[in-house]
């Protein structure tokens, strides 16, 4: 990584919910789990969140740190391709991507983000820039990971404040007691990431969740939704 | 004592030049429904206890066509210690070899009560090479709780990354398996793969099959089929739709949650 690193300020504005990159309008799949009644309450919304998190939050928790370490984001790009088979999800990703890049190249402009604009202009894979993002920002592969795991929680919580009128304090509960389980996924994304520098990235983490995979399709197919995705 | 063997088979055009078992992975030639050969994983693929390592090679060469079956569900079940003898391992290598097919189709795994199961497939697909792939976790036998069943499969085709799937369910399994991001209490859970050169140019479209699955078209030319169900029948049931028309041109084999025909003229790029 290039120059000192960076203190937690940059993590914080990037971890930021308020941070322009378009995520406050995804549930992360909640807006179809309260409509097929698999979240009625906090205790569903833990278990939701908690798969959410060793599943396509692991994985993209890992695609980042990865891309913030400095592997390929091409072929991280294409990693995340392989372990994305809902075409839905695949264009929600690349479409939180573009958002992303363009945020970022305004906060933490730097050559590797540009080199990746140019490469795929119809955006990568949201871990993929949320890495290189991190790396421009000089933050460390770790921070990456933290940041795409607490986007995998935090989405889905807010969302079903809204979606279920669940109690905001019992929703941050929520969050607040998964925080051991969120540190412990985002050591095991960063060491994962490392041995991809050396192993190539078939060793990244591809944990999947059926459901979310087959939630994402049906509720691509809403005519109307409260939640892009 | 723990038990480690391999069964290795090889297909080519001309026949079977490589077909054999070992301990209690015994393998047969069977009679194929089309061309081509069919290879059938007798009884023996059920059970492997906790240590065990299980493994079968399978490649098929240049323009061979081979189905490999299994005669019976395999059974995942707890060591003779009783869990200290650690998890049994069960690896599957397949490699397909240009304008070669293989249908990769097994019975079921069935995770037992306090079993514990590594699964790991691989797939090395080249460039012209078509692959059918029927993969069924069951978790608990009838009526009991399921064991911990920890599975990945992997594609790569033409050196490519195609498919990569990590599923873990059980006690053993990260927290949250059971909850709506993941298997929302349902018992068993599926994939069907598809891949062949004919759906780059005619990729299928996406579509729900009932509530509880969907079908898929990947990032490159193929199409996944991911379920889940409340018991084994229910899960083949879906996944049977699909294959019939896949593999035989079954003309009303994809159905909607209201029981409706929905040809899709792509999934025929297969044969």
């Amino acid at each position: 990584m290039a120059g000192a690193q960076a203190g937690r300020a940059a993590l914080l504005v990037l971890a930021d919910g308020r941070f322009p990159a378009g995520g406050h309008a995804h549930s992360g799949g909640a807006e179809q789990a309260v409509r097929a009644g698999r979240i009625r309450d906090a205790h569903d919304l833990a278990e939701y969140c908690r798969g959410r998190l060793h599943t396509a939050g692991l994985t993209a928790a890992a695609l980042a740190a990865a891309a913030a370490g400095g592997l390929d984001p091409l072929e991280l790009d294409a990693a995340a391709d392989a372990r994305t088979p809902s075409p839905a999800l695949r264009a929600t990703a690349r479409r939180l991507g573009r958002q992303l890049m363009r945020a970022a190249r305004a906060t933490w402009p730097g050559p590797e983000l540009t080199a990746l604009a140019t490469a795929l202009p119809r955006g990568a894979h949201q871990p993929v820039v949320l890495g290189l993002t991190a790396r421009s920002a000089a933050l460390t592969p770790e921070d990456a990971a933290y940041c795409a795991l607490y986007e995998a929680v935090s989405g889905p919580a807010t969302a079903t404040v809204r979606l279920l009128g669940l109690d905001p304090f019992e929703a941050t509960a929520v969050l607040a007691r998964l925080a051991p389980e969120l540190d412990e996924a985002a050591a095991r994304a960063t060491a994962r990431a490392a041995r991809a520098a050396h192993e190539g990235t078939d060793v990244l983490p591809a944990a999947a969740g059926p459901l979310l995979d087959i939630a994402a399709e049906a509720h691509a197919a809403w005519p109307v939704r409260l939640f892009a995705s | 004592m723990s038990v480690r063997a391999t069964a290795r088979i090889v297909a080519t055009r001309a026949g079977l030049p490589v077909l054999a078992g070992e301990g209690p992975l015994a393998v047969r030639r069977t009679r194929a429904e089309g061309p081509g050969s069919r290879v059938t994983v007798i009884g023996a693929m059920s059970a492997p206890l906790g240590g065990d390592r299980l493994a079968v090679e399978v490649a098929v060469r240049e323009g061979a066509r081979l189905t490999v079956d299994s005669a019976a569900a395999t059974v995942a079940l707890p060591g003779r210690r009783d869990g200290a003898e650690g998890p049994a391992h069960y690896d599957i290598r397949l490699t397909v070899a240009d304008d070669a097919r293989l249908n990769w189709l097994p019975q079921q795994l069935i995770s037992a009560y306090r079993s514990e199961l590594r699964m790991r497939t691989r797939v090395e697909l080249a460039a012209t090479a078509r692959l059918v792939l029927r993969e069924e976790q069951v978790l608990g036998r009838h009526g009991e709780p399921p064991g911990t069943l920890l599975s990945r499969l992997t594609v790569h085709r033409a050196g490519r990354p195609l498919l990569d799937q990590e599923s873990a369910y059980g006690p053993g399994a990260p927290g949250g398996w059971d909850g709506g991001a993941v298997l929302g209490g349902y018992r068993a859970a599926g994939q069907l793969l598809c891949v062949a050169p004919g759906f780059d140019e005619r990729p299928v479209e996406a579509r729900m099959l009932g509530s509880t699955a969907v079908l898929t078209p990947l990032a490159g030319p193929g199409f996944l089929v991911t379920a889940v169900a409340p018991d084994a029948l229910r899960l083949r049931r879906v996944l049977d739709g699909v294959l019939d028309r896949v593999l035989n041109g079954v003309p009303d084999g994809v159905r909607d949650e209201r029981g409706n025909d929905v040809p899709d003229e792509a999934l025929d790029a297969y044969r």
